[in-house]
This record gives C-alpha cells, sequence and structure tokens, in this order.
C-alpha cells in the first residue's frame, strides 16, 4: 500500500513538473526538405530552419520588412556604396546538442565560412549535400560579392562588384543565415560533413532535436539565446500536408497554430469559440500577363482594352471570398516606394470596346488564357478565375479558350513564352521594390524567364536600375514611382489581387506577430 | 521446395527488368523536372539549369541514365533523393514500417468484419439481411476514400472527440526508432502503457479507412463462394443427416469456400498499397504511400523509380510466401509445381 501511495505521489510530481514546461505545436504544410536555408526554397525548410535554429547578421524587425539589427549590431556603407563594413555582436552562444558543444562564441569565422560555402567553389564544404545554393544565386549574390573580408574578430566587410541597394536586405533572407565554423571543423574531422545540414548547430532562438521523416520536428527552447530564453520551453512541428485536416486538427486541439488554413474554413474557425484568426496583406500580387511579344498583345491599346474589361471588383468576392484587395500596382500597398497617385483601370466594356476598335479589332479575335493550375493565396482558384474572365471578354468580342497544364509544365511552357494570357502570382522574397518591379517585370528577367509578360521596356528599365544602384530611400523611390506610372501606361499586366494572409490559432496564443513575408516566427510567442 | 524457390527468384528477374523500365520511363514522361519543381514561379537561368542538371547527373542521355539506375540497383544503391540527399534505401525503410502496421491492421479488419458479413448474407440469402448487407458492401466499395475519411474524422475526431485526427501518435510521446513498428517501439518509451494507448488511437480511424474497400470484396466474395459450395451434393448429405445448419456451415462449407476467399485476400494486397496513398495522406501518416505522392510532386526521379521497384520486390517477396504456403497446406500441388 505504502508501495502504491508511493508511485502515486511520484506520478502526480512528475506530471506536475511536465505540465510546467510550455509545449507549443504548430502544424505545419510540408516536410523540410533539409535542415539548412542555405540549400532550401521553399518556407516549410525555411520555417524549421532559418527562422528556429539561426540568426542572420541583420533581420527583418518583427511584423515588418525593415532591416534592423541581428548578429551584427550596427553597420556603416562607404561613400560608393560598394563597402559594407558589420560590427559583429559579442557572446552570441551556438547550441549545445547531443553531439556537440561549442567552444568558443560566434565571431567573423563563422560568417566567412557561410557565406565562403555558398561563394567558394573550392570550400571544403561547397559541394556537400549537392549544394547548389539556388537563393542565394538566383538574387545574383554570387555576382554581387567580391570577397568577404575579417577585418578583425568582430568585424567584417562585404565588399561588393557594384553598389546593389537591396543588398542589406538580401543579408536578412534566409539563405544568408549563419551557421557555425567550428562545428564544420568538428565534423570535418570526424568525416561527418553532411551532417551539418541534418543535425543543425545554430545561434536562434531554439535547438533543434529531433526530426521524424514526415511526422514531427522537436526543438526545445535554447536557454542562452541572446535575447533571452523563449516564453515556450518545447516546439513541436506536427507535419500535416492535408489543409482540411489540419484545420481539423486545430478544433480537436492537436495542435495551437496551423499554416495556411483554407480560405473556405476561416468562417468556420472564427464561429469556434476555442479559435481565433488574423490576417494582413500578404506580400503578394496576383496577375494576369499578357505576351507582349505575340499579336495583338504588342498594342498597348489592346493591353488597356483588356484592363477595362474585366471586372475585378466581383473577382474579388467570387474567388477569395472577400478576403483580398484589388492591385492596382505590381507592388502591395505594404511595400514603400507604392504609388499611391495611381489610377486604377475601371469595369468599362465600352470603353474596352473603342480601344479595340482603335486598335483595329472592332470584331474582336480570339485568343487563350492560361489558367493557374495550383491554389496560391494570390490566386486561389485559376480555373475559377479563367472563367469569369472568359464571360468578361465575351462581352467586348474577345473568345477566350481557357488551357492549363500540370504545374512544373505550365512554368516551363510560360518562361518559353508560350503562352497569350497567363495567370501567375508572386510572394516577395526580401521586401524590396527591386524584388517585384526588376525580378518580374526586367529586360534580364525575361531571359531568365520570370518576366512573364515577355515585356522590356527602356524608360522603365531606366528607372529600375537607377533605383537599385543607391541606397538613399527617397532617391529610390522617386524612381520606383517612375516606374510604377510607366507600368500603369503600359499595362503588360492586370495586376489583380494582393491576397491577404490568414493565420488561425488557439485562443490562448499570445505574442504571435504576423510576418510580411508568411514566415512563422514562434520566437515572443506564449500560451495561457 | 528449394529447387522451387529458386524457380520462383529466377521467373521473377523478367518481372522486375520491367517494373524497372516502366517505372524509370513512366516519371520522366510527366512533364517538368526536379530542377523546375524545385524553383516554381521563381524561374530559373539557364546557365544555373545548366550546372543544376550536370549536377544531378540528369545531362546525360537517357539510355545511360537507365542502366546507371539498373546497374546501381543490382547492387542494392538506389541513389540519393534529389531533395533531402539521402540514400532512397534509407528514406524508404524509415517509412516502410508505417506501412505495413497501417496495411496490416487494415486487411485484418477487412478479414474480421469481411467474412461474418460474407457468411450471414449466404446464409440469409435473398432476404433483407441479405440485401442490406450486399447493398451496404457495394456502396463501401465504391467509396470515394478522401471523402470518406473527412467524414469520419469530423464526426469521430471533431465532434465527438473519440479518436485523434491525424498521425501515428500523440507528438507528446518521444519515441525511439527500435523496429519502426510503433504498437511495439511505444513499449520502450517512458510511458510505455499510455504510449502504447496512443498509438492504438490513433490507428483505428486510418484503419478502418483502409479496410473499407477490401472489406467490401471480401464480403461479397464470400458470400458468393459459399454460397457456390452450400449448392454441393456433399452439404445436401450433411444437412440430410441431420446436422445442424451452424455445423455445415462453419465445418464443412466455410473451409472449402475459404480457397477462393485466400486468394482474394493475396490480390488485395496491391489494393491496400494503393489504398494506402490516399489514407496516409489524409491522416498524416507518415508511410511509404504520402512519401511517393511528395515525390511524385516534386518530380524526385530516384525516389519514384527506387521504391516503386522495392515495391515491387516486395510484392514478389509476398506472393512467393503465398504460393509456398499453398504448397504446404495442400499436398497435391507439390508435384505440378516442382
Amino acid at each position: 500500500m505504502r508501495l502504491i501511495t508511493f508511485l502515486i505521489s511520484l506520478f502526480m510530481a512528475f506530471n506536475l513538473s511536465a505540465a510546467k514546461k510550455k509545449t507549443f505545436v504548430y502544424c505545419s504544410e510540408a516536410s523540410p526538405k533539409i535542415f539548412n536555408p542555405q540549400l532550401g526554397t521553399d518556407g516549410a525548410t525555411f520555417n524549421a530552419s532559418s527562422r528556429t535554429i539561426y540568426n542572420r547578421l541583420v533581420e527583418f524587425k518583427q511584423g515588418s520588412t525593415k532591416v534592423s539589427p541581428g548578429l551584427a549590431t550596427k553597420w556603416t556603407v562607404s561613400k560608393d556604396g560598394k563597402e559594407f563594413t558589420f560590427d559583429l555582436r559579442k557572446g552570441v552562444q551556438f547550441h549545445t546538442t547531443e553531439n556537440y558543444t561549442p567552444k568558443r562564441t560566434f565571431n567573423a569565422d563563422d560568417v566567412l565560412f557561410s557565406f565562403n560555402r555558398m561563394m567558394d567553389k573550392s570550400h571544403p564544404y561547397h559541394l556537400v549535400n549537392g549544394g547548389t545554393y539556388e537563393y542565394f544565386r538566383s538574387m545574383d549574390m554570387g555576382k554581387v560579392i567580391s570577397k568577404v573580408e575579417k577585418l578583425d574578430e568582430y568585424k567584417i566587410k562585404f565588399i561588393l562588384t557594384r553598389p546593389e541597394a537591396p543588398f542589406l536586405a538580401n543579408l536578412a533572407m534566409d539563405f544568408a543565415s549563419i551557421l557555425s565554423a567550428e562545428y564544420g571543423d568538428h565534423l570535418a574531422a570526424k568525416k561527418q560533413k553532411e551532417k551539418i545540414d541534418m543535425l543543425p548547430v545554430g545561434t536562434g532562438p531554439f535547438v533543434f532535436k529531433k526530426y521524424v521523416k514526415d511526422t514531427l520536428i522537436r526543438y526545445t527552447a535554447h536557454v542562452g539565446y541572446y535575447e533571452g530564453k523563449a516564453k515556450i520551453d518545447n516546439l513541436i512541428f506536427s507535419i500535416t500536408t492535408d489543409k482540411s485536416v489540419r484545420t481539423q486538427k486545430l478544433k480537436a486541439g492537436e495542435c495551437h497554430f496551423v499554416n495556411e488554413p483554407s480560405v473556405t474554413d476561416i468562417a468556420s474557425i472564427r464561429a469556434n469559440k476555442k479559435l481565433k484568426v488574423i490576417s494582413q496583406p500578404g506580400l503578394n500580387v496576383g496577375y494576369l500577363a499578357m505576351n507582349t511579344e505575340k499579336k495583338p498583345f504588342d498594342n498597348v491599346l489592346v493591353r488597356q482594352a483588356i484592363n477595362h474589361a474585366l471586372n475585378r471588383e466581383a473577382y474579388m468576392k467570387a474567388i477569395y471570398l472577400g478576403n483580398a484587395t484589388v492591385a492596382k500596382n505590381p507592388i502591395p500597398p505594404t511595400m514603400w516606394s507604392y504609388q499611391k497617385a495611381t489610377k486604377g483601370y475601371d469595369f468599362d466594356p465600352e470603353k474596352a470596346k473603342k480601344l479595340l476598335k482603335k486598335a483595329g479589332l472592332e470584331n474582336g479575335f480570339e485568343t487563350t488564357i492560361w489558367t493557374l493550375p495550383v491554389s496560391r493565396p494570390y490566386n486561389p482558384s485559376g480555373k475559377k478565375m479563367g472563367e469569369m474572365m472568359q464571360a468578361d471578354l465575351a462581352k467586348v468580342g474577345i473568345k477566350v479558350k481557357l488551357v492549363t497544364f500540370k504545374w512544373t509544365e505550365y512554368l516551363k511552357k510560360a518562361s518559353a513564352g508560350e503562352h497569350d494570357m497567363l495567370q501567375l502570382g508572386w510572394t516577395g522574397d526580401n521586401g524590396d521594390p527591386d524584388n517585384f518591379l526588376n525580378t518580374l517585370l526586367g529586360c534580364a528577367a525575361v531571359k531568365a524567364g520570370s518576366n512573364y509578360a515577355r515585356w522590356c521596356n527602356k524608360k522603365y528599365q531606366f528607372h529600375v536600375e537607377r533605383a537599385k544602384v543607391s541606397t538613399d530611400i527617397g532617391f529610390r523611390s522617386k524612381h520606383y514611382k517612375e516606374a510604377q506610372a510607366i507600368f500603369k501606361q503600359q499595362v503588360p499586366w492586370v495586376t489583380i489581387a494582393h491576397s491577404k494572409v490568414f493565420k488561425a490559432m488557439a485562443k490562448g496564443v499570445t505574442g504571435y506577430t504576423q510576418s510580411p513575408f508568411g514566415s512563422d516566427i514562434f520566437y515572443g510567442v506564449d500560451i495561457q | 521446395m528449394f529447387k522451387l524457390i529458386v524457380k520462383r527468384l529466377i521467373a521473377s528477374l523478367p518481372t522486375l527488368f520491367g517494373v524497372s523500365l516502366v517505372a524509370f520511363a513512366f516519371i520522366r514522361l510527366v512533364p517538368g523536372d526536379p530542377i523546375l519543381a524545385m524553383f516554381g514561379e521563381r524561374g530559373v537561368s539557364e546557365e544555373m539549369y545548366l550546372e543544376m542538371q550536370a549536377n544531378l547527373g540528369l545531362d546525360k542521355p537517357v539510355i545511360q541514365q537507365y542502366f546507371s539506375f539498373v546497374g546501381k540497383a543490382m547492387t542494392g544503391d538506389f541513389g540519393n533523393s534529389i531533395v533531402s540527399r539521402e540514400p532512397v534505401i534509407k528514406e524508404f525503410f524509415a517509412r516502410f514500417p508505417a506501412t505495413i502496421e497501417l496495411g496490416f491492421l487494415g486487411m485484418f479488419l477487412a478479414i474480421l468484419i469481411g467474412i461474418p458479413i460474407g457468411i450471414i448474407a449466404a446464409v440469409k440469402r435473398n432476404t433483407p439481411w441479405d440485401y442490406t448487407l450486399m447493398g451496404t458492401s457495394l456502396v463501401g466499395y465504391s467509396m470515394p476514400i478522401f471523402w470518406w475519411a473527412l467524414v469520419l474524422i469530423m464526426f469521430f475526431s471533431v465532434n465527438k472527440g473519440w479518436t485523434p485526427v491525424s498521425g501515428r501518435i500523440s507528438v507528446m510521446y518521444d519515441i525511439n526508432r527500435v523496429t519502426g513498428l510503433l504498437l511495439i517501439d511505444s513499449w520502450f518509451s517512458d510511458e510505455p502503457w499510455l504510449a502504447f494507448k496512443s498509438a492504438v488511437h490513433h490507428l483505428i480511424l486510418p484503419a478502418f479507412v483502409l479496410a473499407t474497400v477490401p472489406l467490401a470484396s471480401i464480403a461479397r466474395m464470400t458470400r458468393s463462394s459459399l454460397l457456390e459450395v452450400l449448392g454441393e451434393d456433399y452439404i445436401r448429405t450433411a444437412k440430410s443427416k441431420g446436422l445442424t445448419l451452424k455445423a455445415v456451415v462453419v465445418i464443412h462449407a466455410l473451409r472449402n469456400a475459404l480457397i477462393p476467399i485466400v486468394t482474394v485476400i493475396g490480390l488485395l494486397l496491391g489494393a491496400v498499397l494503393t489504398g494506402a496513398i490516399l489514407t496516409e495522406t489524409i491522416f498524416s501518416w507518415p508511410g511509404i504511400g504520402r512519401w511517393l505522392v511528395t515525390a511524385v510532386e516534386a518530380r524526385d526521379y530516384p525516389i519514384v523509380q527506387g521504391s516503386i521497384l522495392l515495391i515491387a520486390c516486395v510484392i514478389i517477396f509476398v506472393n512467393l510466401m503465398v504460393d509456398i504456403t499453398y504448397i504446404i497446406v495442400n499436398p497435391t500441388l507439390r508435384d505440378s509445381n516442382t
């Protein structure tokens, strides 16, 4: 009997201590590819690595696109805009894990290690885990950075090949995360280099514990985190690929927070007393690109006519269920340099007909619209939108056939410019206008395949390029606003929508700030 | 017996060869490729595309790629995943136990429920019992699994709270992998009994969903096979001798009716694997079905071709086991086969 009471009390004591630990469960949408953001391109990988395990020299201020100090406490830019010098934070601890105990704190060697791994083809870690560093290179960083120089233990200098204003914002991006050079040496000595990306060690708010494939990821709070320990003790990513199942799990109390709830589930989550939903306009744009290399879309009058012919307000209700706003410019309103003065193209079929007549197409013409084969926040249902567009255009005499392909085939054909009109969208990388205006509409992007309107306008290009080489925000804004005005006059796209991004969670979750980039950050989050 | 096994193994080589060819060609016929899938709407420059292609060995002629795949596969090397960079074989066996556990329990449920239903329907032939059971099983047979699973989740998990929504075990239990089967591994955790209970709890709904289609086929097969046997002369003899209906059915009829049922069960193995793809996707079950779906989406060539070949090996192996069991059970088959 005594033994039983003892056991019971022991059990209770255990339960109590277990209850004190706060465990936060996040229902994520996909398995991470690997635990190193340098090698990733998708949100699931970034949420599981860069936003939990790692830090960067500079960070996006939580909830905004502004750049703030991270592992670097301050920085200076040389007059010609080609040298960025960073003062590094002292005493930042790397994680201690089951297999590794760091012997020193963060310093300039770690910065060198992280960047040289991506840049230097002869670096011992360059080829580890098939490193092609897609994101680093698709932001052109390999060409922009000429050299990274260690000035002393806590001072580092980036020398650029050309003045590049978005560079600082790029350093806050996921791929620019800082890995431990000492851990790299430790693994190299054990001939286990590939483990650096599977058993990660960083400086971030959470320490990686365990990954059970396709099932869950466990983290514990990093006690020595330089900004203080996280409020939750354990963080679990419960990988749940089906959208509606994620919502069901949230309702059943199996997770505190879900990523990307289905838009159609939002109403039922709102109605649930135990749950709450927050939203903000995303860093995205959904658009209809017109292939300006093909007739009749090379004619600006035709493009303007199509802008007047589409009833975009109706799409907001029917397709986005009211969870988006009509886009006037190619960049979202939350971004600096947004051109507020832009006048939209009103829904006006009569005007569209007049413009077509002026273009010599009063009898209309036949064409195709490619409809987006996947559901994206910037366009939840490409097919439905295609049908509505088809009906709108029929009213002004344009006969549209709807076409679609499997996602990868769609992109491949579209990059090659096989389409007439095409639905697509974009979600921002670094919060810099260049990332929209140049990446999607610049002349170089025609060849790279991300300019789906295949539109190359010299005046527009001039402004976008001038803005890119200056670090003066006022100067840059001026040029970007000019560029947006040219875009609006030339309309290579019909800008459709900026969608809102939704996050659903249990009522008791506090301290979550929505990131404009859509990433989920659990540092600062607490559960009541 | 040994001779038979060798003979069978040799006979399975052309099959494996064919499977390897189909698996290899199939994923390459699907439009798009791993590099494009990786970049999505961001696009990729020509230069980088070519470099990555070379890096992944996709720039070589297709014929050469195929022979390198088959050659390496013969030595047990199925290549590395393009996405995770880990060996395909390691990734496969990391997930295989989850599918086995689910498939085994699903099949068990299908047999446990399907056979009695078939018996009742056969014995109460042309009565409302028969009509109801066979009608229901027809519905079960043609059930859209995706929808069915969601309905069950909404009712049992969200409304009633009886079973968990998805997953294999509560995330609160940290299970170390021993066998990969959670019903066993849970016993090695800190709280064995609670962890085991949680694992069972999580299995019920997906196993039932997976069992739905095989259950219906087993019930229908049992009914028709039993009806056939019940018309035989020796059954009439048994009945005329005054045996009870129960004795006639269980002792005389069922035994002989079981042979075609067992064959059907063997054939249903394939159906269970296909069913597992959908079931695993909905219930976030980390098995090979769901893994294969993500791999096809990402055009992860080594995973798709490697795992299809591995699955074929498993099926061939199981079929061989079934055949051997037949021979052990039924001596008359021996001469014709050796």
